[in-house]
């Protein structure tokens, strides 16, 4: 190696190196620790004790752990496809020719820009059953008022259509994926006769199907860490320290349960075994999701 | 004559159908706009009502009187101010902290050839998709056997050692700074550091500029970091302070409103200034990450 080649690399590594330490303090070996704390019995006020697999077998006989879970199996199974068609739509209407784009689109998204704390609680007096807005409106109009968010079957809908208002990012990344499409594709299938419908399904969407995969892993994995917004409604009220999951804990998430279990239940093993099994189920779902768009991808090529 | 007239109803079908087409699209896009925007005044409505007003049953867009005073009440209720404070300096020093060092990082990463460069970049990449509870209880213990849980250490260190998101921002505008401007440099016999402080810097300005603004609204709203680490009172940061216009009996609504909108108005202002820049952020790191 010349001395220049080994200046330069010494160089790269010195400019990189804070973050190759801090990817070591704050990522790997918590990583690690976490792993170890989980087969722990744990809590700051003790060392931990080794105690095999029993955080494991407790969880799987948990049944707040398997409400957690299902839970949170819901919001991705309604909350994903809801938000990501409906930040589509806002994209796609924001790609029409129409006047004042610039200013609907700061519309579109300044609600994303509201602290999530500011725009929950924000939520929690539009749902609230007397005097929220939704509430005036639907007995305006004759109808009967619902309980947003104190009716266990009516909490979940009411989180994702509170989500909806939030979507300006996934949005904004679909706009762009739209406006990358080459127009010539658009004006030739016109010239052949295409109505817009066709162009849509033939030219729109296998043209931003990858942005819409990498858009998909993210709402899910959001969704498995989906925190601040519950705990800030379940404790609304009860000041700061308090372990609950909503009406019938029908908003206890994943990682909310997990919060209880390390800081108000004071179990850090038992919470890192949960962080244990979120982290296979991430990796896991990410893999899949991966690995299922390859083989679309080559069925695409191929067909 | 015939041929004519079919033609003139064939046009008429289309411009009916253009005129149907374009209103539809109109009528769509006001809807989204109302939905969007309407929680947003139904906010500021509700911040400038008297409690009376609130409380009613018929409601009022628009505040039969002004109650300005709402505000500055709530500025008395929960010591406003000196959370604002608490935010405003913890935000500082992160965007300090990224400034420093997530640029640095993202040039190693992108102009400098260097063997360790591809592993690197791989490995900050996937810890993209870490879960934070995964590192969050060990995290935790590391801060209290420092004795350092109730301060602001944990809030703002780590931000020191740079955050794979705002690198690869920043990386991938420095890829578009072309290589000949770097190699002229190097023949005119400018060391590598001078290369990145004198001619990489400036001419990324507008990247650090993206960083600086999307550190400061991350940082500005968190909400989990604090609650997890401020134990005191008087250390809170406002997303922490915002639940003690509540009690357990009753909400001060109109406080609540007014403090969130106090809350949320920096960012609306920051935005406002540098939209094109942020949204530019959000693309490429949502494309390209």
């Amino acid at each position: 190696m010349t001395k220049n080649k080994i200046k330069t690399n010494l160089f790269g590594l010195l400019f990189a190196l804070p973050w190759i330490i801090g990817f070591f303090i704050f990522g790997l070996y918590p990583i690690f620790k976490s792993l170890h704390y989980s087969f722990t019995d744990f809590n700051i006020f003790m060392e931990p004790n080794w105690v095999g697999l029993d955080n494991y077998k407790d969880l799987f006989q948990d049944r707040l752990f398997y409400k957690s879970l299902s839970n949170t199996l819901f919001m991705i199974a309604i909350g994903v496809p809801v938000t990501l068609v409906f930040a589509f739509i806002c994209a796609f209407v924001l790609n029409m020719e129409i006047k004042g784009r610039a200013l609907f689109r700061t519309i579109f998204f300044m609600p994303s820009l509201v602290p999530i704390v500011a725009g929950t609680l924000m939520w929690v007096w539009i749902f609230n059953p007397k005097y929220g807005l939704f509430n005036i409106i639907l007995k305006s109009v004759g109808l009967k008022g619902l309980n947003w968010l104190t009716d266990p079957s009516f909490t979940k809908p009411s989180l994702v259509l509170m989500g909806l208002w939030g979507v300006g990012v996934p949005m904004i990344i679909f706009l762009a994926a739209l406006q990358d499409v080459p127009r010539e594709l658009y004006e030739s299938a016109s010239v052949d006769g295409a109505t817009e419908w066709r162009k849509l399904i033939n030219i729109t969407l296998p043209s931003i199907s990858h942005i819409m995969l990498y858009q998909v892993i993210l709402a899910i994995i959001n969704y498995f860490q989906y925190f601040t917004q519950a705990y800030v409604i379940t404790s609304a009220g009860g000041g700061l320290n308090v372990a609950s999951g909503g009406p019938a804990n029908s908003i206890l998430f994943y990682a909310l349960y997990l919060f209880h279990n390390a800081f108000a239940y004071l179990k850090m093993g038992k919470a890192s075994a949960m962080a244990w099994i979120l982290f296979i189920i991430t990796g896991f779902v990410t893999w899949l999701i991966i690995k299922a768009y390859g083989s679309w991808g080559n069925y695409g090529k191929g067909g | 004559m015939e041929a004519g007239v079919i033609m003139g109803r064939e046009v008429r079908k289309m411009l009916n159908k253009k005129i149907v087409n374009i209103f539809l699209k109109y009528f769509i896009l006001l809807l989204i706009t109302a939905m969007f925007l309407f929680p947003l005044l139904f906010m500021l409505s509700t911040s400038l009502k008297s409690i009376d007003e609130i409380f009613t049953r018929s409601f009022r867009l628009i505040p039969k009187v002004f109650h300005f005073e709402n505000y500055t009440n709530a500025l008395k209720t929960i010591p406003y101010l000196r959370y604002a404070g608490n935010t405003l300096f913890i935000t500082v020093f992160n965007v300090v902290g990224q400034l420093l060092v997530s640029p640095m990082v993202a040039y190693s990463l992108s102009k400098v050839d260097w063997i360790g460069k591809r592993v690197v970049f791989v490995v900050l990449l996937s810890t993209m998709l870490l879960p934070y509870q995964v590192t969050m209880i060990p995290l935790y213990i590391i801060w209290q056997k420092l004795g350092l849980v109730g301060s602001y250490v944990p809030l703002i260190l780590p931000a020191f050692f740079g955050y794979a998101f705002y690198i690869i921002i920043l990386r991938q505008f420095f890829m578009s700074i072309p290589d000949s401007l770097l190699e002229s440099a190097k023949i005119d016999g400018a060391s590598e550091f001078q290369i990145y402080w004198k001619i990489m810097l400036p001419l990324c300005k507008p990247a650090l500029t993206t960083v600086a603004i999307f550190t400061f609204l991350f940082t500005w709203s968190d909400f989990l970091g604090p609650l997890i680490y401020l134990t005191k009172q008087d250390k809170y940061t406002l997303a922490l302070g915002l639940q003690q216009y509540m009690s357990e009996h009753t909400v001060a609504w109109e406080q609540l409103m007014a403090a969130s909108a106090m809350f949320t108005i920096p960012i609306i202002i920051i935005f406002f200034f540098a939209q094109r820049k942020f949204i530019e952020g959000v693309v490429t790191s949502g494309l390209k990450g």
